[in-house]
């Protein structure tokens, strides 16, 4: 069997091909898959978190641990869909209506995968409706919006409002954040919540599902 | 040191422009349009911009072409239209400035991050490479590489740009950590001075990611970094929404207030970026007169 702290320690370098191997081994071994999630990737994501508040770790490191934590999930998540273990939870996240600007959204969005919920990408220019059916569809239940212009800010109000208006608001927790976003502004449009940076957002999203 | 960049800040500090956005929504540029694309459509409007700031003190203008590259007018199905969007932003650029202001032509980021494997570098420097080209062909006095989050991307581009032979000022948005003093990437004020400098660019800044205020010591710290000038254009603070529009709490005479100290710090080219407007020009340039 394998030493699992050297799992905790490639996902916190970074290092996905490590990763993957040593989870391909511990489950050859037989341990549990939620047991490799839980006791050790997400302690090594929240450490990544950490070092990330702390400035040892910026944009590039989020990414790469992100990328191992990805490699390991693809190998554990099938296992734990056959045996009917839910994700933490279902987020439809996108770029805002009006806005392309991706490089935020991607980055929460690997983040919130390795956090361990389920991410469905709609990509830039996301209308209300498009949030709204994969609402309906694929039964998201959070929303993670992101615009980086303020001169795209006002289409998540106006998304918010769509959500009221064909009845799902209260079936999910809408978060955003952006450049040009504030708590005040969050506040004010009526969302949940509010991240200033993508380690921020998974915290906040599991705070969202538990306060459910 | 290039010849015009030696020439322009031999005469004391260089006033450059403000923002252009926000200059253009105020114009009737909707929600979500691509600016750049008014080049063609709204050539006019555009040029009124460019005359305000030149009126206003400028001696330095940029043009409307900060998304004309390949990867940026492909999202908006304009990409056929690459030369001439960029062509046309220097000449309206040029007739507004009337041999009053010299132009410096835009070039932003792709909006693609080369480590997340979406775009290569090679992808990245044809489209820079490609920009640059079409800028160079209506004859700017220079060219500005600008609002970059990725040292490589940035390093990339300064590359394709002096290719043109044309002066290349290169600046970095430094607005992450604790102290917003690095940028998204991590890259210390500090590195970016260095890695732009052996790049060749010409002229080293920073612009955009937040107020007037953090850009001191960016400044200092990119000029002792550095031998060659400093270009700074900070934001008009971070905007607050009021009924739907972007609003920032720096008045013109507030941002003014800090030119000395920008100066005192290593910044020979000075302008604001997102939020400021022609008025704001007009401060910084009674405060260079008063000094």
């Amino acid at each position: 069997m394998p030493d699992l702290k050297q799992l905790y320690e490639s996902v916190v370098s970074g290092d996905a091909k490590a990763t993957q191997a040593l989870t391909k081994q511990a489950l050859a071994d037989g341990v549990d898959p939620l047991k490799l999630v839980n006791d050790y990737m997400v302690p090594a994501m929240d450490e990544v978190g950490r070092r990330f508040e702390a400035n040892e770790y910026f944009v590039p490191e989020l990414l790469i641990s992100a990328r191992a934590m990805k490699a390991a999930l693809e190998l554990i998540r099938p296992l734990l869909t056959a045996r009917g273990d839910q994700p933490l939870g279902r987020v439809a996240i996108g770029t805002v209506k009006g806005d392309l600007h991706d490089i935020g959204k991607n980055l929460v969005g690997s983040l919130l995968e390795g956090g361990g919920f389920e991410v469905i990408d709609l990509g830039v220019n996301v209308t209300p409706e498009k949030f709204i059916a994969t609402i309906n569809e694929k039964k998201a239940n959070i929303i993670a919006m992101s615009a980086l212009l303020t001169t795209t800010m006002p289409s998540m109000k106006t998304t918010i409002d769509a959500l009221k208006q064909a009845g799902v608001r209260e079936k999910v927790k809408v978060l955003i954040g952006g450049a040009p976003i504030t708590q005040k502004y969050a506040d004010e449009i009526g969302a949940d919540g509010y991240s200033e940076n993508a380690v921020g957002a998974v915290a906040l999203a599991k705070k969202a599902v538990t306060a459910a | 040191m290039h010849p015009l960049i030696q020439q322009l800040v031999s005469c004391g500090p260089v006033i450059t422009d403000g923002a252009w956005g926000t200059e253009l929504q105020a114009r009737g540029l909707a929600l979500g349009d691509f600016p750049d694309a008014w080049n063609l459509t709204h050539p006019d409007r555009v040029g009124e911009v460019a005359r305000s700031y030149v009126e206003a003190g400028s001696q330095v203008i940029l043009t409307n072409t900060f998304g004309a590259n390949r990867i940026r007018l492909g999202e908006h199905e304009a990409a056929d239209h690459l030369a001439e969007i960029n062509a046309r932003g220097v000449e309206i650029s040029l007739k507004a400035a009337s041999g009053r202001a010299r132009v410096f032509a835009s070039i932003g980021p792709t909006g693609k991050l080369l480590m997340s494997g979406e775009v290569t570098a090679a992808e990245l420097r044809m489209a820079f490479s490609e920009q640059a080209q079409a800028l160079a062909q209506a004859r700017p006095d220079g060219l500005v590489v600008e609002t970059m989050s990725d040292l490589e991307e940035a390093k990339l581009a300064v590359s394709a740009a002096r290719e043109t032979g044309l002066p290349v000022v290169a600046c970095m948005v430094f607005d992450s950590g604790k102290d917003k003093d690095r940028t998204m990437m991590g890259t210390t004020p500090e590195q970016a001075a260095q890695a732009l400098t052996e790049a060749g660019a010409d002229v080293i800044g920073a612009n955009c990611g937040q107020g007037i205020a953090g850009f001191i010591a960016i400044c200092r710290r990119l000029h002792g970094a550095t031998e060659r000038p400093v270009w700074i254009k900070a934001n008009a603070g971070l905007p607050t929404m009021v009924n739907g529009r972007a609003k920032y709490s720096t008045t013109p005479d507030e941002f003014a207030g800090y030119i000395p100290q920008l100066i005192q710090a290593g910044a020979s080219f000075i302008g604001g970026c997102c939020g400021t407007r022609p008025d704001f020009i007009a401060a910084i340039s009674r405060c260079l007169r008063i000094n």
